[in-house]
């Protein structure tokens, strides 16, 4: 078995056996990060380009690093740095970088539907490293990851999001991912950040963090993307962390043995608080980890072997 | 049918006991070579190398009474033919929880062929740490290498045509125990 297209720009198209596959292969990915010798000779001769339209540390080290360890190599392509400045259109780029014989682009970009765009235009792999606030699949299998190698489980799962679920392309990646997965997904923020039609992904909406809190087997905090509040839809900081921000006392709600994760890079004090955020629940610094596992699993599975 | 492919049983090579036996010599020849079984450790290569390794471990406990240690080693990440394969082979994971630095590993497999497998699994093997000797161990060996490579310890020898297939099948992975040569039609 393998994934059926040659890109992953989503999960909302992903099957259940395909998320499966993506999760096996990363667990024997994660093996080889945590040798000392962190290097196997699957893609060489590879090439894989990454192009950030927008600021990331953490994404992009992560895509490379998971390259590199399968012995691709990798260039970045920064907007600021790059003809992209110049005005240079996307699909230009793209069809540039590709004429130099990248077998992978990983791209984030601003605009929902950019890596789609892309996909449809290259013969190259396309992964979707984040567009808009449409979906960041890596980061949503990194999540299930994590949640299925510590429960042991994905099906029947009770999982919290919390936060701005408007802006959020994890929130979007994780409900597709989570629903699929037969696992139960509970959404609580501010009301004039939560999208009207957000039910219709199968997720429930909650009125209130207690309720969507109780119970929960994993919790994922969103950042608080204060370079995306206009229009005054944002309650403000305070007003936010009296609400929303996940504590001790909130934290108690939840499952016991509950996970605590957050896609980084946290706000301590407003979405969640910084005795919770380095607690015994949290798995933060691990899905960081496991987010190169995953990405391994994504690269040999697209573009490692077997013609298509 | 296999692969598409009908394939015919040509003739069986070993049996329950045959595979018992050359198991027991095998376990014996180690502990002969290396006297004795300390600093020894056994790393079978996936699929079927992986129980051979925990049975010939068995038999080493049996005959010297020390337990060694016991590995498996998934080569899929480190084959020279993935860009050539019709098929995508899927990942397992490598279990080897014992630093190999400075131990003698005897690599375990069903059969070898062209020893490229055998390649891939020192390859495999060298990134885990640099161990003190690497020596093979296989039920069965079929010739038509093409690499430089030999078994230290080998169940049968058994001569084949290139068309012909072996097939090693173990309880644990097949629910029978035999060594069967299959023949491909042209």
């Amino acid at each position: 078995m393998r994934l059926r297209g040659k890109d992953m720009v989503g999960l909302r198209n992903s099957t259940a056996q395909e998320i499966e596959l993506i999760l096996n292969t990363a667990e024997a990915m994660k093996g080889i990060v945590n040798r000392q010798i962190k290097k196997v000779p699957t893609l060489r001769g590879r090439t894989v380009i990454t192009v950030f339209y927008e600021a990331s540390t953490r994404t992009r080290t992560s895509f490379e690093l998971a390259a590199k360890y399968l012995s691709a190599d990798t260039v970045g392509v920064a907007a600021a740095t790059s003809s992209v400045s110049k005005g240079e259109s996307l699909k230009d780029t793209a069809r540039n970088i590709a004429a130099m014989g990248a077998d992978v682009v990983v791209l984030r970009h601003p605009m929902a539907g950019a890596a789609e765009l892309l996909a449809g235009t290259l013969k190259a792999s396309v992964i979707n490293a984040g567009d808009g606030a449409h979906e960041h699949p890596s980061q949503g299998l990194l999540d299930l990851f994590t949640a299925r190698e510590k429960k042991g489980r994905l099906e029947g799962l009770k999982v919290a999001i919390i936060g701005d679920i408007m802006h959020s392309r994890v929130a979007r990646s994780d409900i597709w991912g989570y629903t699929r997965m037969g696992a139960e997904v509970r959404l609580a923020g501010p009301s004039t950040l939560m999208p009207k039609d957000i039910e219709k992904m199968g997720a429930k909406v909650c009125g209130n963090i207690e309720e969507a809190l109780a119970d929960a087997d994993v919790i994922n905090v969103l950042r608080i993307q204060t370079e995306r509040q206009q229009q005054g839809l944002f309650p403000g900081l305070r007003e936010y962390s009296r609400m929303f921000c996940v504590n001790r006392e909130r934290l108690r709600l939840a499952a016991p043995d509950a996970l605590l994760m957050h896609p980084g890079p946290m706000n301590r004090g407003i979405e969640i608080s910084p005795d919770v955020a380095d607690g015994l629940q949290s798995v933060i610094t691990e899905q960081v980890t496991n987010g190169v596992a995953v990405r391994m699993a994504l690269l040999y599975l697209l573009i490692g072997g077997g013609a298509r | 049918m296999l692969g598409g492919i009908t394939i015919k049983e040509k003739a069986q090579i070993l049996d329950r006991e045959g595979i018992r036996r050359s198991l027991t010599r095998i376990a014996h020849e180690i502990i002969e070579r290396n006297k004795g079984a300390e600093g020894l450790a056994l790393v079978g290569i996936r699929k079927r190398g992986a129980p051979l390794a925990g049975r010939l471990a068995e038999r080493i406990m049996d005959i010297e009474g020390r337990r060694v240690d016991v590995g498996v080693l998934d080569i899929t990440l480190y084959r020279d033919d993935l860009s050539t394969l019709a098929y995508q082979p899927l990942v397992r994971s490598t279990e080897v929880p014992f630093p190999v630095d400075g131990k003698i590993v005897v690599l375990v497999d069903d059969v070898i062929y062209t020893g490229r497998t055998i390649r891939a699994a020192m390859g495999a093997l060298i990134d885990l740490g640099r161990p003190r000797a690497i020596q093979l161990a296989a039920l069965i060996d079929r010739g038509h290498r093409e690499l430089p490579i030999r078994a230290d310890y080998v169940g049968k020898n058994v001569p084949t045509a290139k068309k012909e297939e072996v097939a090693v099948l173990l309880q644990e992975i097949d629910g029978e125990e035999r060594v069967i040569i299959l023949e491909t039609p042209d």
